[in-house]
């Protein structure tokens, strides 16, 4: 025990060491550089200048050292042009740097599971901005308003309203809007009021502080800051109601107090005197305007975005990226029309979402996920980090006990009682009341963060000369709320026994009586006679289905998006990955060729009594695959081994026959890829090696095949019975003969021609699925050979004896016949191919024992 | 108040239903109201014409099968007691309300609601949901967007979701166990019934 910490512990410090002096190397790099071109102090700022003067300053070094353009005795080989690069290259390094720290605090997971990330990345950013200003004696980085809501801002909130769960969101949408607008209104003005109360009773000391003034700091100090939120709920996993209203406040409550902060802001520029009735009639205007105008906005921007996503089916690499720029420009457009630019992005990413996600395709759906959550993390990493650093500054440091302490206290307090006195308002509406406990986490849980601090270096230094106070009160109630409500968070709520997210499996079953329920209490409503919530939901479905789905999605994503069924397609998946993964995980990707395999129990719940579930299973099967149970019955007669079993050698022993029949079959029907010299690289395809021919040559020998069981079940066939050699004789007298092949060689001629001179080589495979060849050639290995000689495709060449060798042992991955039972939906013609498998046993053995005659019939066809 | 009691006083035992359902007296008179209304000829009970008459209703997927739920076995009426007894499964479950100890199970406990939800299904009252009464639902809520073979299939995977006992048929236990994690409550609740 004692040696695991202490390894652990060595091993956290090890790259702990290599961070820091990472860090040093790279801070003292920049210092030492700037000092080489003998520059003044640059004063460097995250990612952009602060001041013009320092711009000019970089801008002169850049000309006179970068390009040394006018005397050079001697041709330079290399030279040296850090002022060329200086920007982007500082730029990354922060970032790496940053990501860095990241790596640093989730290495030993015993620190995160006791202060949440976003508190150690504010704790290493102080150590960051120590050993920057140990370097510069001044703070040469810290967080930018502008960079931060620009840059770093925008994709956390995209991120968050994106991967919002909708129908919760929705559904506890009332108590959200009010926690967020009434809320942070009361909020602002609680404390702007009494803080202004307390400086009018003296407990600050002198501060050129004006009431309209405590009124915007208590406006932007009431953010509460969905970052820290998220980043602190993430790892509480409280209840899902819970969880949702703490994030959809912060989220929306974000919105709203920039634009509460904007409305004050004005007010201060206009100055107290001038304030009557009308001008705050105007902000109130302007309040609604701005917020609703916002969302308005990103409606919008949604409803384009999700058009977009309709027509670009062939510019798939890059069509994730439609939802990254218009969501931006969502962003952007709004901050331009001075409407509210959060609440804009925040709407376009919640309304987006569902039909993006219809539209697009689905791999593009996973770029389009990871992506945001890869730019979202990063830029809270660095958010959090730059928080820390930025506190590492003398200029802002203003220390007014009183001020400070009221303020803290004055946050705390009345986050407490606008939440109680809001949640017991709702409760008289609610049909699940807030509880107490959850009240409690949730005035708990108003974190401040960055949106507060990048509010306070906003303001303008003129009109507000108290600036610095109010940006060092923020640091430290941000610092405090972040660091020291995020650690107790989790105690608290376990002893408080907060009601926990039951974590719990995708449950088909689940869904199912969600949506009879929804239509219960639809029809119950219609009987009671009232318009119920219910009524209004059903009435927005209706309405969602007929109208808006029928404008922002693809007919083809309509078509196939019932929720029920996508579930059902989503835990199929599931299954066939974790299915694949078991099997390799014992060592094997050989899998039992038996269908006993492809009905596997995932859950491993049948175990031993599964065969007397299987023959179920497989009579449905038997409808549509028709050769299947060939095997499938044989297979469950004989083997008694556990379904789950993926254990192949227990049936090796047994079905060696079998095997060695499948090593032909697999041989010979696979579909092989023929090799073609196509450009290994592509930029706008991700499958450059696949070809449209090929598809469709899978795509037709696989109809072809099904034809053909299709045409031998209806001349009486009947597959079901375990075919022996008897059985045999009869079957394929019956079949060439009782069947005129007229419409057999029509077919393989159009597929000939479908498939065109590039694929001629494959002429032979499909005449050997089915047409009997080679005069009294008994393996069949051999027949296409015999079939057309200079056709034949060279793999078939190698195919030599029919000794069970290692390949012929390897088992069948999943076939399709399997697979269909996993995911039926969504199987391309490209897989199909294994169809054969199925239909072959019947041909093989025709092949075997009646081939002359009707040798002689088929003959013409090839030629 | 006049008017509510005359109201009340019209409708007979309305004491124990009251205390059966646990409806307030507004409740009832609302819904004595309504079931007025519903008995156009007034007859004084319903049939299922009646709530067939609801537009919405018979627009709902599973529409008869909930109109059906109002209907013991054999019977072709209903009067005002079994009428509100039914919705009282709906009404949300009052925390505050003392418990006493030894009352009878509320209309709208948990399981009473599960059960509602369960003869939904089981409409030839044998105890089990069988495949084909999954597959007689799941078709009337999914629709024409997903063929017979993926229903199937799908029925077939909800069945051995909650099938314990492997006899393919969903019993009411196994129905229970399987709905575990749902909150009950909150989805067989109607607002405006508290």
């Amino acid at each position: 025990m004692f040696f695991d910490q202490q390894k652990s512990v060595m091993a956290f410090l090890q790259h702990f060491a290599l961070l820091l002096a990472l860090i040093i190397v790279f801070s003292t790099s920049c210092k030492a550089v700037t000092l080489e071109v003998g520059s003044v102090e640059v004063g460097y700022n995250d990612s952009s200048k602060s001041s013009a003067t320092e711009d000019t300053s970089t801008s002169i070094n850049g000309s006179t050292d970068g390009h040394a353009p006018s005397v050079i005795s001697t041709l330079p080989i290399v030279t040296w042009k850090w002022h060329h690069i200086e920007t982007p290259y500082l730029v990354a390094l922060w970032i790496l740097t940053c990501w860095l720290c990241k790596l640093v605090c989730e290495l030993n997971h015993n620190v995160t599971s006791v202060i949440p990330e976003s508190g150690l990345l504010i704790i290493l950013g102080f150590i960051l901005g120590g050993i920057i200003w140990g370097a510069d004696k001044a703070q040469t980085f810290k967080l930018i308003p502008t960079n931060f809501f620009y840059y770093l801002l925008p994709q956390i909130i995209l991120d968050a309203s994106y991967c919002m769960p909708n129908k919760l969101f929705f559904s506890n949408l009332g108590a959200i809007l009010i926690h967020a607008i009434i809320g942070t209104c009361w909020n602002a003005a609680t404390v702007g009021t009494a803080l202004w109360a307390c400086y009018e009773g003296g407990a600050m000391g002198t501060l050129n502080i004006g009431p309209l003034q405590f009124l915007l700091f208590g406006a932007l100090i009431s953010a509460v800051d969905p970052v820290a939120v998220i980043a602190v709920f993430e790892e509480v996993h409280v209840n899902e109601v819970l969880y949702i209203l703490v994030f959809g406040e912060s989220l929306l409550n974000d919105g709203v107090t920039v634009v509460l902060y904007n409305v004050f802001d004005a007010f201060v520029a206009l100055g107290g005197p001038r304030i009557d009735a009308a001008e705050i009639f105007k902000g109130i205007f302007s309040f609604v305007v701005v917020a609703f105008g916002g969302s308005f906005l990103g409606i919008g921007f949604a409803i384009l975005l999700s058009l977009l996503t309709r027509c670009t089916k062939h510019i798939q690499i890059i069509e994730a990226g439609f939802v990254f720029v218009v969501g931006y420009l969502a962003y952007l457009t709004a901050e331009m029309l001075s409407l509210s630019a959060i609440l804009s992005i925040t709407f376009c990413g919640i309304c987006c979402q569902k039909y993006v996600n219809a539209n697009m395709d689905e791999k593009s759906v996973t770029t389009v996920r990871h992506a945001m959550k890869l730019l979202a993390n990063g830029s809270e990493t660095m958010i959090f980090l730059f928080l820390g650093v930025t506190a590492i500054d003398t200029e802002i440091w203003v220390w007014n006990t009183g001020f400070i302490l009221l303020t803290l206290l004055f946050v705390f307090i009345y986050r407490i009682i606008g939440t109680f006195l809001f949640t017991w308002m709702l409760n008289k509406f609610r049909l699940v009341p807030i509880e107490v406990i959850d009240q409690v986490v949730m005035s708990y849980g108003g974190l401040r963060g960055a949106v507060a601090y990048g509010l306070a270096a906003l303001l303008d230094e003129d009109k507000i000369p108290e600036k610095n106070l109010m940006i060092s009160t923020t640091l430290i109630v941000v610092y405090f709320t972040v660091i020291l409500q995020g650690i107790t968070m989790k105690p608290l709520v376990q002893w408080l026994k907060v009601k926990r997210a039951a974590h719990s499996d995708l449950k088909l079953i689940e869904k199912l009586n969600n949506r009879a329920f929804d239509h219960i209490l639809a029809a119950v409503e219609d009987i009671c006679g009232r318009i119920g919530d219910n009524w209004w939901t059903r009435g927005w479905n209706r309405f969602e289905e007929n109208y808006i789905s029928w404008l922002l999605m693809k007919p083809k994503a309509r078509k196939n998006r019932d929720y029920l069924f996508s579930i059902f397609h989503k835990l199929n998946l599931e299954d066939a990955i974790n299915y694949v993964s078991e099997g390799e995980r014992q060592g094997s990707l050989a899998f039992s060729r038996s269908d006993e395999a492809a009905n596997v129990d995932f859950k491993k719940q049948f175990g031993s009594e599964f065969a007397d579930v299987m023959p179920n299973i497989m009579v449905d099967m038997s409808n549509y695959e028709l050769g299947i149970e060939h095997f499938s019955v044989t297979s469950i007669v004989k083997d008694t081994i556990p379904s789950v079993s993926l254990d192949i050698h227990g049936q090796d022993r047994k079905n060696a026959m079998d095997d060695i029949n499948a090593h032909h079959l697999l041989q010979q029907h696979l579909y092989r890829s023929r090799k073609h010299h196509r450009h290994k690289y592509s930029r706008s395809h991700f499958s450059i090696n696949q070809n449209e021919d090929e598809v469709q040559e899978i795509f037709q020998r696989t109809m072809r095949s099904r034809l053909e069981s299709f045409k031998s079940t209806k001349m009486g066939v009947n597959p079901a019975k375990k075919i022996t050699k008897h059985h045999k004789k009869e079957l394929t007298h019956k079949m060439p003969n009782g069947h005129p092949d007229g419409t057999g060689h029509l077919y393989g001629d159009e597929v000939d021609i479908a498939v065109g001179s590039e694929t001629g080589a494959i002429n032979s495979t499909f005449m050997r699925d089915t047409y009997t060849v080679g005069a009294g050639i008994e393996n069949p290995v051999f027949l296409p050979d015999m079939d057309s000689p200079t056709h034949s495709p060279p793999w078939l060449m190698e195919t030599e004896a029919v000794a069970p060798s290692q390949r012929a042992q390897r088992r069948l991955p999943w076939t399709p016949n399997r697979l269909r039972r996993l995911a039926p939906m969504r199987i391309s013609t490209c897989s199909t191919d294994s169809f054969l498998m199925a239909d072959v046993s019947l041909t093989l053995e025709e092949h075997e024992e009646h081939s002359q005659t009707d040798h002689v019939e088929m003959r013409p066809v090839f030629d | 108040m006049g008017s509510t009691n005359s109201t009340l006083l019209k409708i007979p035992n309305v004491e124990v239903l009251m205390q059966e359902t646990g409806f307030s007296p507004a409740h009832i008179i609302r819904l004595h109201d309504r079931f007025k209304a519903l008995d156009k000829e007034g007859r004084g009970h319903l049939c299922p014409h009646d709530f067939g008459a609801i537009k919405e209703l018979a627009m709902n997927p599973i529409g008869d099968r909930i109109i059906g739920a109002f209907f013991s076995p054999g019977k072709e009426t209903v009067d005002f007691h079994t009428f509100v007894k039914i919705l009282a499964h709906f009404r949300p479950v009052d925390k505050d309300r003392p418990k006493e100890p030894n009352s009878p199970e509320p209309i709208n406990s948990r399981s009473n609601k599960l059960k509602f939800a369960f003869q939904l299904y089981d409409q030839d009252k044998d105890g089990k949901i069988s495949r084909d009464e999954l597959l007689q639902v799941l078709r009337a809520m999914l629709g024409m967007q997903v063929t017979d073979e993926q229903l199937e299939s799908i029925a077939d995977r909800t069945i051995q979701e909650a099938d314990l006992d492997r006899d393919d048929a969903i019993s009411f236990e196994e129905f229970r166990k399987s709905l575990e994690k749902i909150n009950i409550d909150h989805k067989m609740s109607i607002r405006f019934l508290r």
